[in-house]
């Protein structure tokens, strides 16, 4: 996957590398997942595959689903108390309601970004080491090592190096925001989660994520949900479009938003509703 | 007058009668401190502060008295902190929302508001009669314990429900369990709160008399107490004997004793406003 510098690719065998990636091993999957608040049904019967080291964005409009089905991945909606689900949830092939799984096991694997970003009150450094520290790791040096590495894998470290003492909430929002990421990759997920991660971040600090997600992508599998179609368009491999709690259309992104299948997709792309 | 006039008048009204309402109370405050110092500060010396009770007011000094109430603020924050923090953390982090949660909460925030004297009479017959207890350190202190319980409570589910939800998400969010986001974030992020409830709770344990005397707490113990199970006076109700006696001179040991009792709950919530200060510093959103 990860081109080297040395391989002479012409643009179309590129293309076909990045169509090719689309048939990775299937990192995230459900099977008819229904979730519920209470009586209110909020996803309707939604089969999905998601590949590795793809980017997919969920787009569609407000409430119809796409952050409650982000986050049935690391099974974040387990606090809210009237949620139930039905139907099967796969993360690299276990089904992750299943009793044998643990979801603080789950959700090394399944990081998560948020729309505000939300550091502790505490340290740059003690951000980023928080999920290694919750995982017993207390070595300073390795801690500082991986610290280290995540920030730069965050296109974070240039500019917080010098003071990784810092209050985190010292951070400009989008710094905080890519601090977050930080600290999710630093405990080697296996697929990173973003809920509108770029919303509340200026122009300037959204390219600096959007950048920075097509970087992951080659070690990481990413899904994110976005309102903005021209970030969707910008940094995913694959798009899907939900709508009322189903999922209309999951394609590839050039696809979707040049040639799309359905016709509420095609509505919603070109801002006739939503 | 005309509607602005009007309006203008109402204002300037209710300016004048908020100056009045805030400096009543202080000037209340102010006369009440001034006679207290005037009678009191002199007395108050070496010989005050390390003498045993006496028959005769020159004699007298609060030795017992404020070990007494020293021992009664160390047990009582031994016994009601623990017990206090993990109730409210529990009630707030763990228990199910239902109807008996709604229950337990409406009654915790009632028993804040249950007079200290039905306290005293719990604690008699709890502490004192069927643990066997006595009239010792270790029964006030249990009793003052549940006088205060709910305003540590109360106080801690306030600091915890201040804590912004996002902060759980991304503790969860990065795998950690229940007990170490708890640990390792939402009691650090509620600290100023929980600590500022309480300091505030135990300076009205300290202030307590009522329910001390129901349990049997005496003002003449001729010796300091060694152990929990010693018996106790605490100032306040050496200061209570005191100004009951018809000699002048016992009532100018009264002031005297009321400075320091003053003093104690002046130091404590100071120390409690300088950590809501500190912390908040420490931890803004």
């Amino acid at each position: 996957m990860a081109k080297k510098g040395k391989l002479v690719v012409n643009t179309e065998t590129q293309a076909h590398a990045e169509d090719k990636k689309l048939d990775n091993q299937v990192v995230l999957a459900t099977e008819n997942v229904n979730v519920f608040y209470g009586d209110m049904k909020a996803i309707d019967d939604v089969s999905i595959k998601m590949n590795e080291n793809t980017v997919t964005a969920f787009i569609g409009p407000s409430g119809c689903g796409k952050s409650t089905f982000l986050r049935l991945f690391n099974r974040m909606n387990d606090y809210i108390e009237v949620f139930r689900k039905e139907g099967d949830i796969y993360v690299t092939g276990n089904e992750i309601y299943h009793p044998s799984i643990k979801v603080e096991e789950l959700r090394k694997q399944v990081g998560m970004v948020f729309q505000k970003p939300n550091p502790f009150p505490k340290s740059i450094f003690e951000n980023v080491a928080y999920g290694l520290k919750i995982q017993g790791l207390t070595k300073k040096r390795e801690l500082s090592d991986i610290v280290e590495q995540s920030l730069k894998n965050a296109a974070l470290w240039d500019e917080v190096k010098d003071d990784l003492n810092k209050s985190a909430l010292a951070l400009s929002g989008g710094q905080q925001q890519r601090l977050c990421i930080a600290r999710a990759l630093a405990v080697q997920p296996k697929v990173i989660l973003m809920d509108e991660p770029a919303s509340a971040l200026d122009p300037i600090s959204t390219s600096k994520i959007e950048e920075l997600i097509f970087k992951l992508k080659e070690d990481y599998t990413i899904v994110i949900v976005t309102h903005n179609m021209q970030q969707a368009g910008r940094v995913s491999d694959k798009t899907a479009f939900f709508y009322l709690g189903k999922l209309i259309e999951h394609t590839k992104t050039t696809t979707l938003f040049t040639n799309p299948e359905h016709e509420l997709t095609e509505r919603y792309i070109t801002g006739r509703f939503g | 007058m005309s509607r602005i006039g009007m309006n203008r008048f109402n204002d300037k009204a209710f300016q004048v009668f908020g100056i009045f309402a805030t400096f009543l109370g202080i000037i209340l405050l102010a006369i009440f401190i001034g006679s207290i110092l005037m009678d009191g500060l002199a007395r108050i010396d070496g010989q005050f502060l390390s003498s045993l009770p006496s028959r005769k007011a020159e004699r007298a000094g609060i030795l017992t008295a404020w070990t007494g109430s020293l021992w009664i603020f160390a047990l009582t924050a031994l016994l009601s902190i623990p017990i206090g923090v993990s109730a409210g953390v529990y009630l707030e982090e763990y228990a199910a929302k239902n109807w008996f949660s709604n229950l337990l909460e409406i009654n915790i925030s009632n028993l804040a508001g249950v007079p200290s004297v039905i306290y005293g009479i719990l604690g008699l017959e709890i502490f004192v009669r069927t643990l066997k207890f006595g009239g010792s350190v270790l029964a006030g202190a249990s009793t003052l314990s549940l006088l205060i319980l709910p305003i540590i409570i109360v106080a801690t589910r306030e600091a915890i429900k201040a804590v912004p939800s996002s902060l759980r998400e991304a503790s969860y969010g990065m795998g950690a369990s229940k007990w170490q986001t708890t640990w390792m974030q939402v009691l650090p992020a509620s600290a100023g709160g929980i600590a500022t409830g309480i300091i505030l709770a135990l300076s009205r344990a300290i202030g307590e008399t009522a329910p001390l005397i129901v349990i049997g707490a005496l003002a003449y113990v001729p010796f300091v107490a060694k152990s929990p199970m010693d018996e106790f006076t605490v100032l306040p109700l050496q200061i209570f004997n005191w100004t009951s006696r018809p000699d002048h001179a016992f009532v100018i040991n009264a002031a005297a004793g009321i400075i320091i009792l003053l003093g104690i709950t002046f130091l404590l919530n100071g120390i409690a406003v300088y950590l809501r200060h500190r912390w908040q510093k420490k931890v803004n959103w």
